[in-house]
């Protein structure tokens, strides 16, 4: 017991808070993107991580073949998954919108595959670094941070800032709200829907890009990086309440801090058991939810 | 003002609306009525876009829009309210009538004016114009009510008014009915309304279209239509005596 309040206190357990924040602010812009297109649109993009992989691609062979600066392959990478947002609802969901449920998640399922497959055949399954750290800030002789998880958590922190207040004061975001409320009526006020999910797509597929410029930075990019980090966005949505932004926000600082914790009192894979656990348990107490809107 | 020519709907081997033809001179007020299943609703949808025609033509202003896309005939002019109100209910009421203002202009207004539609427009029906005043506040008779005023936000020249008063009193019945003859008044709307029952569409149209089982049974002046033995074949019974009561009376 000595020895478990004494961990309880130590720097180190701050140090762990504090990381678990950081983390949170990863996954956070993860979840962002997904819960916006599945508010608005009503479809799950279970090719979304992979979207992330492609873009991590893309700033890495504009940035370390390209030679262009980091910053300017990073808004490359943005611009690329937008691309691939925009594409996945023109070619694909624009056409599924009154299927089942089920073919919706067949044909995003399918497209995991799909963007895989072509990043297997187009860039090999080498794991690829992009050979840039930022380092780490010291907050004490014992306590660091890393710079690209605070960096994570900045920009996670303005996205939701600029996402909200986009939403709530333009006409555009009013009427993004608004269709995913009720997709047959704003027609009837003059609301062309198809261009609004098309913007949703991109938008979503760009904070994508956004994820992966970040993502980046700390991981090796291979063909199935995406498997890795799925899921958790998933779940992270799903915690929240599918399509609650703010929900899924705080579903992911929640997750971070199980995992980091976790982490901390035993082997890293224990916070994952923790993390996950939680997530079940959670799922039977609130299974729409641990913030879904009471409609 | 509006003209439609041979209009049809099925849906697989039912026609829903067979060959319909009727007109709209501007500043009209068109009664539309006829049984449940009559058509009215597949009539207002076809003129709104939400469903394309089999067959037939709407022409506004001269303009041809069967089978156009619903936004942009909101925007050429089309305003639609639902029999069944849908208001945004994430939204304050005068959110949803300035929405439908900016989009309803085709997004080609200032975000002031299209404010500026919106309070008109609510202001018009008598509701709150002050911000941030919720959807939930809304009774029956005010939910109904904002209908009209998102509608009117559009600023639409024809006004497809699906009132069915079936949910209110006889005083709201009156002031409902009022209220569209005030918008005719005041904005020169022109404007179509269905109903399932008679009694105040009567007093207040200028003429009356009878629908049954997908097609026309009988068109004119409402005294005229009362006492057709066709429609009264279709409204057997008390409700044609009352319409005849009705239709006297005026």
């Amino acid at each position: 017991m000595a020895e478990f309040t004494e961990a309880l206190f130590s720097v180190f357990f701050v140090e762990t808070l504090i990381n678990g924040l950081l983390l949170g602010g990863v996954l956070a812009l993860l979840s962002l993107g997904l819960n916006l297109i599945f508010g608005v649109i009503d479809v799950v993009w279970i090719c979304y991580a992979e979207i992330i992989m492609l873009g991590m691609y893309t700033i890495f062979y504009l940035h370390v073949d390209g030679g262009l600066p980091l910053i300017v392959a990073a808004a490359g990478g943005v611009g690329v998954t937008a691309v691939l947002g925009w594409l996945t609802h023109r070619l694909v969901i624009g056409y599924l919108l009154q299927a089942p449920p089920i073919n919706q998640l067949l044909a995003t399922g399918g497209l995991l595959f799909f963007f895989q497959g072509l990043a297997m055949v187009a860039f090999g399954i080498e794991f690829r670094n992009l050979g840039v750290s930022l380092g780490s800030l010291a907050l004490s002789e014992d306590i660091y941070l890393s710079w690209t998880r605070l960096l994570s958590f900045a920009i996670a922190g303005v996205v939701v800032v600029v996402l909200y207040l986009f939403l709530a004061r333009s006409y555009l975001g009013a009427a993004i709200r608004a269709i995913s409320q009720d997709r047959e009526i704003m027609v009837l006020m003059g609301v062309n829907t198809k261009k609004l999910y098309l913007l949703t797509s991109a938008i979503g597929g760009g904070l994508a890009g956004l994820a992966a410029a970040l993502l980046v930075l700390q991981y090796d990019v291979h063909p199935f990086i995406g498997l890795s980090f799925g899921p958790i966005t998933f779940m992270v949505c799903v915690m929240g309440g599918l399509g609650n932004m703010v929900g899924g926000f705080l579903a992911a600082f929640i997750f971070s801090e199980l995992i980091t914790i976790g982490g901390y009192f035993a082997e890293l894979e224990w916070g994952y058991v923790l993390a996950f656990g939680f997530f079940i348990a959670a799922m039977f107490v609130r299974p729409e939810g641990l913030f879904a809107r009471k409609s | 003002m509006l003209r439609v020519e041979g209009l049809s709907k099925h849906f697989g081997g039912f026609t829903a609306v067979d060959n319909v033809d009727f007109s709209v001179e501007k500043g009209e007020i068109l009664g539309l009525i006829g049984p449940n299943g009559s058509g009215k609703s597949t009539i207002f949808n076809m003129l709104s876009g939400t469903l394309k025609p089999n067959a037939g033509s709407i022409r506004l202003a001269g303009k041809e829009i069967a089978g156009a896309p619903p936004h942009r005939i909101c925007v050429l002019g089309v305003g639609r309210t639902f029999q069944i109100p849908r208001p945004i209910r994430r939204l304050s009421i005068l959110e949803n009538a300035a929405l439908a203002g900016y989009y309803g202009q085709a997004g080609a207004v200032t975000r002031e004016d299209a404010w500026r539609s919106g309070s008109e427009a609510l202001k018009l029906v008598g509701l709150p114009t002050n911000a941030g005043v919720s959807v939930n506040t809304l009774g029956a008779a005010g939910l109904k009510k904002l209908e009209l005023a998102k509608a009117l936000a559009t600023k639409p020249s024809l006004l497809l008014a699906d009132e069915s008063l079936g949910g209110l009193d006889h005083a709201e019945m009156d002031q409902a009915a009022e209220m569209l003859k005030n918008i005719r008044e005041e904005l020169g709307v022109t404007i179509i309304w269905v109903e399932h029952i008679m009694g105040v569409l009567m007093r207040v149209v200028d003429r009356v279209m009878v629908l049954d089982h997908g097609e026309k049974i009988a068109e004119g002046r409402p005294q005229e239509v009362a006492t057709d033995p066709k429609v009264i074949e279709v409204y057997l019974g008390t409700d044609a005596e009352e319409i005849a009561a009705t239709a006297s009376r005026t």
